[in-house]
């Protein structure tokens, strides 16, 4: 078996890998290998053919295939090479060497593994499939994720089905509404569970109000009928326990049920490397340096946490590279004084990332990213360390559909824990009643 | 003339197939579904039982037992996985003691190997996730594990490597008895398209089995699908059962079964509640919910990582027996009927008990060439970096992922519809390679097996389907309707 070193590997080609890799080679390193599964570089925006992306990053509308086409071009200045078609089997830690083993397979070279002194883990998400969700029923052919049918009617140009009920608000399902509709599909409803959306508001607007397609709040597929292909779902009214309410049993008759009920991240060979896992994320525990808790393996985008917006992946991974890069050229910080700080999600707060600053490798000003479990109105979000309230912001609407973040300012850090003969502080951020 | 015509192609069926190609017969299997294994045999626990729960003396202990034996060899020469894990009857309340020394002394009576009780200590070392309120247990060494897809689909191969010809969407509507000139009596078959003939007939049709036993008999028999519905769990779960877990069952009901399955998943299930329809695959709400809450049994800390959930129907007979043999006032016409577990055991039993009994009917001698063994699909999941490294070299295929939960390549999903009585529909492809059985259920290689399937059997992607019978995928090019 053939066998490489790189000074960093990055695996997955998608919105997350390529701003890392244009972030480490931008810092220094030349040495380097983007990894992608696929026949293409830029991940699942291939097939996000809607507008919307770039706002944050580019200033203005992109769409999926254009704002990965700004970072493929970066990716190809700066001359990073990229192995494509190419899947990443296994991923272990040498301790010895320091050195993280990646064993990758492809048609041309065969079976071959890398030598890495730095590893970024960019593998994107999966979307929840049927049977995560225990639908009862019936199982025909005409139950897709959303995505894929949206790989179907975009990259393929098929139609997966010409009367559509949608489970789950989550951004893919409610984009893809509006695009089998213009595709010439009825879509008859858009069901969810919670009392909440799942996805981001302009997206309901957008691709369900402009279309005149219900949201159904509190609503989930009880019963799936046809057992060749879909020939109808029944949809009922769940009470606060999530538990469907007899008697408001409605059903649709329907060629297709589309399933957008959540994303969880890929980590097949985070759990293989033998990285400590969040349950809550389904990714991994990092640091403010966004290093899993194996020495020099960094992850970022959907891996570690899932994301609404793709603006947001990259200046995640941006931060994932410019690390990598540190690490690799030995620039980080030394001097590392054993003090760590604990975030802890509290109150309505279900996770965040990183979940352990060392206030020592902090920026000056660090961003933590978060999600609430409930949708909240008119609430504080409060940030304290070791019981010193650092923010009190007021919220006019949390959900969880929204990811939120805070930033934190070193030198603020410092002027509480500095002094201190404690090695573990406490950041604690919880969603508060107003007085 | 024919000289047997099997009708059913599950686990039953294939295994005489089988069996039967080793003789110099004509043998034509018939199958209403586009594939084998379509029936009770692709929605079962997937449990090679030990033999100790049926009672004395019945069918259901001597084919058992015998199937078990034979299970081991087999898995070799046919190349299917197979796991000895050991099984365990958890009594979960002290008076449950009682009810498993019956169960010892039944399994002795039935010649199960190596069965004993275990007292808690013990028990905890061989399990230890188990509850803490299992106080003792019946341990059956010889309870195993198997791909119930792959165990038929090999018996089926290596029937038709060695001639046996199946019939795929051929439902049998009629049955008559006739008799030739001389007397000797032989079977009219009517498929709706054609009429085959045959001078034996096996009835391995499942939950359909009295349909064909009573057109033919004058002893009626009655067959009520009773449906069991499972869940199955991911692979991060598959290591919190090392054994085969059952229940003992109590008064307040039949317990449920928690087991690893041999592709390293864990599985929970069954229900059984007799179903209306010879059709009714359907899950229910309030039979998962009953699956979950009896799990949660067994172990201390029951995993809820659910992948898939899925049901079966299992062929009950009235009398609460296997019917295997010549029907009384039928020559030539062989019952394999009201197989419901341990018949998936059993098959390997059921398949060579039959198949001599037809040889000595019809004088047939054995097959100088017959082939016994058959080599299954290569797996990139289960091979060494060597074996991996080599197969690659081989076809280049076998290093392109399409499956990425399951690690399954083009190269095997090339192979799986290729080979002898290849894959022709998604289903078909999934249950040879495991293709979308993982825990994405196929939301990434479902849009690349298509293609791949249309490619090799010279048809349009929309003209794939996933079982066959208008269970089709895709309607035609995007704006069409509009």
């Amino acid at each position: 078996m053939a066998e490489i070193k790189k000074d960093l590997v990055i695996i997955g080609g998608g919105p997350a890998g390529l701003s890392a890799a244009v972030s480490a080679a931008g810092e220094g390193v030349k040495d380097l290998l983007i990894i992608e599964r696929d026949v293409r570089l830029g991940g699942i925006l291939n097939q996000c053919i809607h507008n919307g992306f770039g706002l944050h990053t580019f200033k203005e509308e992109l769409t999926g295939p254009e704002y990965a086409d700004r970072y493929i071009k970066m990716a190809e200045k700066e001359q990073i090479p990229y192995m494509l078609d190419t899947m990443v089997i296994d991923l272990s830690y040498d301790e010895a060497s320091g050195e993280k083993i990646v064993t990758a397979m492809n048609k041309t070279e065969g079976l071959f593994t890398v030598r890495a002194r730095a590893v970024i883990l960019a593998m994107g998400c999966r979307e929840r499939p049927r049977g995560a969700l225990n639908i009862p029923g019936f199982r025909p052919s005409g139950i897709y994720s959303a995505g894929t049918a949206q790989y179907y009617t975009n990259m393929e140009g098929k139609l997966p089905g010409k009367r559509v009920v949608i489970l789950g608000s989550g951004d893919i399902g409610l984009i893809m509404a509006r695009r089998m509709t213009f595709e010439g599909a009825k879509v008859l409803c858009v069901a969810e569970l919670q009392p909440y959306s799942g996805g981001l508001k302009r997206n309901i607007v957008q691709c369900l109000d402009d279309f005149g397609i219900p949201l159904l709040l509190s609503h989930t597929v009880v019963d799936i009928k046809g057992d060749r292909r879909v020939e109808g779902v029944t949809i009922a009214e769940v009470d606060e326990n999530k538990k469907p309410i007899p008697g408001t049993e409605k059903y649709y008759e329907c060629d297709t049920l589309l399933l957008s009920c959540g994303l969880i991240p890929e980590n097949e060979l985070t759990g293989k490397l033998g990285a400590k896992m969040n349950p809550v994320t389904g990714g991994a525990f990092v640091n403010e340096s966004l290093e899993t808790d194996i020495p020099g393996v960094y992850a970022c985008g959907n891996v570690l946490h899932v994301h609404d917006l793709v603006d947001y992946v990259s200046g995640e991974a941006t931060t994932a590279g410019k690390n990598a890069a540190d690490h690799i050229l030995g620039k980080t910080v030394s001097g590392d004084d054993g003090v760590i700080i604990n975030v802890k999600p509290e109150s309505g707060v279900r996770y965040s990332v990183p979940s352990v600053i060392r206030p020592a490798f902090m920026p000056d000003t660090l961003t933590v990213r978060f999600r609430v479990g409930n949708e909240y109105r008119d609430k504080n979000l409060t940030v304290s360390l070791d019981g010193v309230q650092l923010m009190k912001l007021p919220k006019r609407v949390m959900a969880p559909g929204e990811m939120e973040q805070i930033v934190l300012v070193k030198s603020k850090v410092y002027e509480i824990i500095s002094g201190k003969d404690i090695r573990e502080h406490e950041l604690i951020i919880r969603v508060e009643d107003k007085e | 003339m024919t000289d047997v015509v099997i009708i059913g192609a599950g686990v039953t069926g294939c295994a005489v197939a089988r069996e039967l190609s080793r003789y110099d017969l004509e043998v034509v299997v018939l199958e209403k579904e586009c594939d084998v294994c379509e029936g009770t045999s692709k929605a079962n626990s997937g449990i090679v039982h030990s033999g100790y729960d049926a009672k004395p003396g019945t069918l259901k202990a001597r084919f058992n037992v015998e199937g078990n034996k034979l299970i081991h060899g087999l898995s070799e020469e046919l190349d299917f996985p197979f796991k000895e894990n050991g099984s365990l009857v958890l009594a979960l309340e002290e008076e449950g003691r009682k009810g498993l020394e019956e169960l010892l002394e039944r399994g002795n009576k039935n010649g199960v190997p190596g069965l004993r009780i275990v007292e808690k200590e013990e028990l905890r070392q061989m399990e230890p996730g188990v509850s803490e309120d299992a106080v003792c247990a019946l341990y059956a060494p010889t309870g195993g594990i198997v791909c119930p897809f792959n165990m038929t689909i090999a018996f089926a191969e290596n029937a038709a490597d060695n001639g046996a010809v199946f019939r795929f969407g051929t439902a049998v509507l009629g049955i008559s008895r006739q008799e030739d000139e001389n007397g000797e009596c032989f079977y009219r078959i009517d498929t709706g398209t054609d009429i085959v003939e045959a001078r034996c007939v096996v009835n391995a049709a499942g939950v359909y089995a009295d349909a064909m036993h009573n057109m033919v008999c004058e002893k009626k028999i009655n067959i009520t699908p009773v449906k069991g519905q499972y869940c199955l769990l991911d692979k991060t779960a598959g290591g919190k059962a090392v054994h085969t877990l059952f229940q003992l069952p109590t008064k307040a009901g039949k317990g449920v079964l928690v087991t690893p399955t041999v592709h390293g998943n864990l599985m929970y299930g069954p229900t059984a509640d007799e179903a209306d329809d010879k059709a009714d695959t359907s899950t229910t709400a309030a039979g998962l919910n009953t699956v979950l809450s009896k799990a949660s049994l067994t172990l201390k800390d029951v995993p809820r990582m659910t992948i898939t959930s899925f049901a079966g129907l299992r062929a009950h007979e009235d009398g609460g027996d296997f019917i295997i043999g010549e029907a009384p006032d039928a020559p030539g016409f062989f019952d394999a009927a009201g197989i419901e577990s341990p018949g998936l055991t059993a098959a390997p039993a059921i398949g060579a008990y039959l198949a001599k009994l037809i040889a000595e009917k019809l004088g047939a001698s054995g097959k100088k060439d017959f082939m016994a063994s058959r080599k299954g699909i290569p797996s990139m999941a289960l091979a060494s970096d060597e074996e991996r490294a080599r197969l690659i070299v081989e076809d280049p295929l076998y290093a392109k992922v399409i499956c990425r939960c399951e690690l399954v390549t083009e190269g095997e999903i090339r192979n799986a519809i290729t080979r002898t009585l290849g894959a022709t529909t998604v289903d078909g492809v999934k249950r040879r390679t495991r293709a979308g059985m993982g825990r994405c259920q196929a939301g990434f290689c479902l849009a690349r097996t298509i293609p791949i399937l249309a490619e090799l059997l010279g048809k349009s992607e929309e003209e794939i389907e996933k079982s066959g019978h208008g269970s089709y995928y895709l309607d035609g090019e995007i704006k069409h309707t509009l």
